[in-house]
């Protein structure tokens, strides 16, 4: 199979079942209703199991019980639903049961409107739900980085016994490009065998247990610390950004998901203008990478961040250069795109004219 | 190169079709290609619109601000997007359903009667497709055998019998075009 055109919702669900997700449990909503619609078609076709939920919440708790019967189980939503599911998601991480969430995000707050849009950064790398836990939150740009990071996503998951977030937006949804499914670009992983599920106690010893309750508070906190010890490991390991002619840069651009597409191309027009503008790109949100501003901070002039919100993830690159240097941002909310134009301005202004 | 282009009109007349052809057409021909449709709140018999890029480089924004063609089916889409032409941009306007002139004097403007074209043809729903040949061979931004091979991938499997009149309508809209050059000389 050569490359095909897909829109970015059904080459994620594609992805997904590709990845072996058998089991999906989602309602719709717009601007992602194109993934509850593909699983709804291709689920019987390999012998999944597709369910329309009658709210998000009961999604959730569908994804919680088929993932800790060991299933590879994912859901799909766009913002207000993911508001919805946020306890479910702290009990899945509570109780360590891998799955995929995907937030395919539009305008916000609120009901919002159904443009894509990057308001939920806080949401999905800062908590969201309740307690102390960590989702790892993978950001694509293109429908192809899209396919391969749900694949990913599932090994991810399963390796780490934690819940895996897609944060897309409505663009990225929408939008159709190429894709090809035979070049899936992934890490070879150790995967545990998932001894933990619930699958009937057989011939065991002990019966297997999924639950979040520890009400013993010495228990609760020694829990918490190996929760933690988990998270410090996948800070270790899960880091992923693209990083662009940083080497000289004076300017450094940084963005994710759909903007840093445009910022890309604000950089490479920049640079005919004469400007040395670098563009970080993070891929995974949480664990943030830091190592990128590590490496510039002390040649950078400065870094802009550009999203498609009021600035969110403009306080991790603030923390990441530890105010070593400016951290300019520009963004616009409500689904808007910050617009290329500005860009180039706000450039040349803190560039101070000197190429 | 890089052509960013709009596609507009009813909703009906087939511009998410047309800019499908022509992302089908740009991928087979080892471009790099997006299209992204309007999916916003629109009324019925309201405008209905999308956007493609077909690119040597890497794709960047999907969504385009500054298009090197626009393609307008009717009215709404004239008013709404002839600002939307870069300078030195083309402007294909369907004559058959738009009665005012372009106000732009910096741009290419192209007027196709593309639902007249279409009625003599014997099938009003080819108009899109005159359109389309018109576009294609002002700005050779594909090949016109490529948006040929397209066809059958927009239109599905099972519309074989009306390949025929889909390329005629094609052919009519490139001639148009050819035409209207050799006058200009």
């Amino acid at each position: 199979m050569a490359k095909v055109l897909m829109k970015g919702n059904e080459a994620l669900a594609e992805a997904a079942i590709q990845a072996g997700c058998r089991h999906y449990f989602g309602y719709p909503i717009t601007p992602q209703n194109e993934v509850t619609a593909y699983m709804a078609k291709r689920m019987p076709e390999v012998g999944g199991v597709f369910l329309q939920a009658e709210s998000e919440v009961s999604a959730i708790n569908m994804v919680y019980g088929a993932g800790g019967a060991g299933a590879r189980v994912m859901t799909s939503t766009s913002s207000p639903g993911l508001s919805l599911m946020q306890e479910g998601i702290s009990y899945l991480a509570g109780a360590q049961v891998p799955c995929v969430i995907v937030n395919i995000m539009r305008g916000g707050p609120g009901l919002g409107d159904i443009q894509g849009a990057q308001g939920d950064y806080f949401q999905s790398t800062k908590g969201g739900g309740h307690g102390d836990y960590r989702l790892i939150v993978l950001a694509p740009s293109t429908i192809q980085e899209m396919a391969d990071l749900v694949q990913e996503a599932f090994d991810i998951a399963d390796e780490y016994r934690n819940p895996v977030v897609i944060l897309g937006d409505g663009m990225l949804g929408q939008m159709m490009e190429p894709v090809d499914f035979e070049n899936i670009q992934k890490r070879k992983r150790d995967i545990p065998e998932k001894t933990w599920a619930t699958t009937g106690r057989g011939n065991r010893e002990h019966r297997n247990i999924i639950n979040s309750l520890y009400i013993d508070p010495p228990v609760l906190e020694k829990y918490n610390y190996q929760l933690f010890e988990k998270y410090a490991k996948a800070e270790k390991n899960e880091v992923r950004y693209e990083m662009i002619n940083c080497e000289d840069a004076d300017v450094i651009l940084v963005a994710y998901g759909t903007i840093a597409r445009v910022a890309k191309n604000v950089m490479n027009i920049a640079r005919r203008e004469g400007y040395k503008v670098g563009l970080i790109r993070p891929i995974s949100l949480w664990p943030f990478p830091k190592e990128p501003f590590e490496k510039t901070v002390n040649t950078a002039k400065a870094y802009l961040t550009v999203e498609m919100s009021m600035g969110q993830m403009v306080e991790d690159v603030k923390l990441a250069v530890q105010f070593k240097k400016p951290v300019y941002f520009y963004g616009r909310p409500g689904g808007m795109i910050p617009e290329p134009s500005v860009m180039l301005e706000q450039i040349r202004k803190i560039a101070g004219g000197v190429k | 190169m890089e052509e960013r282009i709009i596609f507009a009109g009813f909703g009906g007349q087939g511009v998410l079709s047309m800019g499908l052809i022509i992302t089908y057409a740009g991928m087979f021909e080892g471009k790099n290609v997006s299209w992204t449709p309007s999916y916003g709140p629109e009324m019925r018999g309201g405008t209905a619109f999308c956007n493609v890029t077909v690119s040597d480089e890497e794709v960047g924004s999907p969504v385009i601000t500054e298009a090197t063609s626009v393609i307008v089916m009717n009215r709404p889409s004239l008013d709404k997007y002839e600002s939307y032409v870069i300078s030195g941009g083309k402007l294909f306007i369907n004559t058959s359903l738009v009665d005012k002139k372009a106000e732009r004097k910096d741009i290419e403007v192209y007027e196709i009667p593309a639902n007249d074209i279409a009625n003599e043809l014997g099938n009003l729903k080819i108009a899109n497709m005159v359109m389309l040949g018109a576009f294609v061979e002002a700005t050779k931004v594909v090949k016109m055998e490529t948006v040929i091979k397209a066809l059958p991938e927009v239109f599905g499997k099972g519309k074989e019998h009306l390949m025929s009149i889909n390329e005629k309508a094609l052919y009519r809209g490139a001639e148009l075009i050819k035409s209207l050059i050799t006058t200009k000389k």
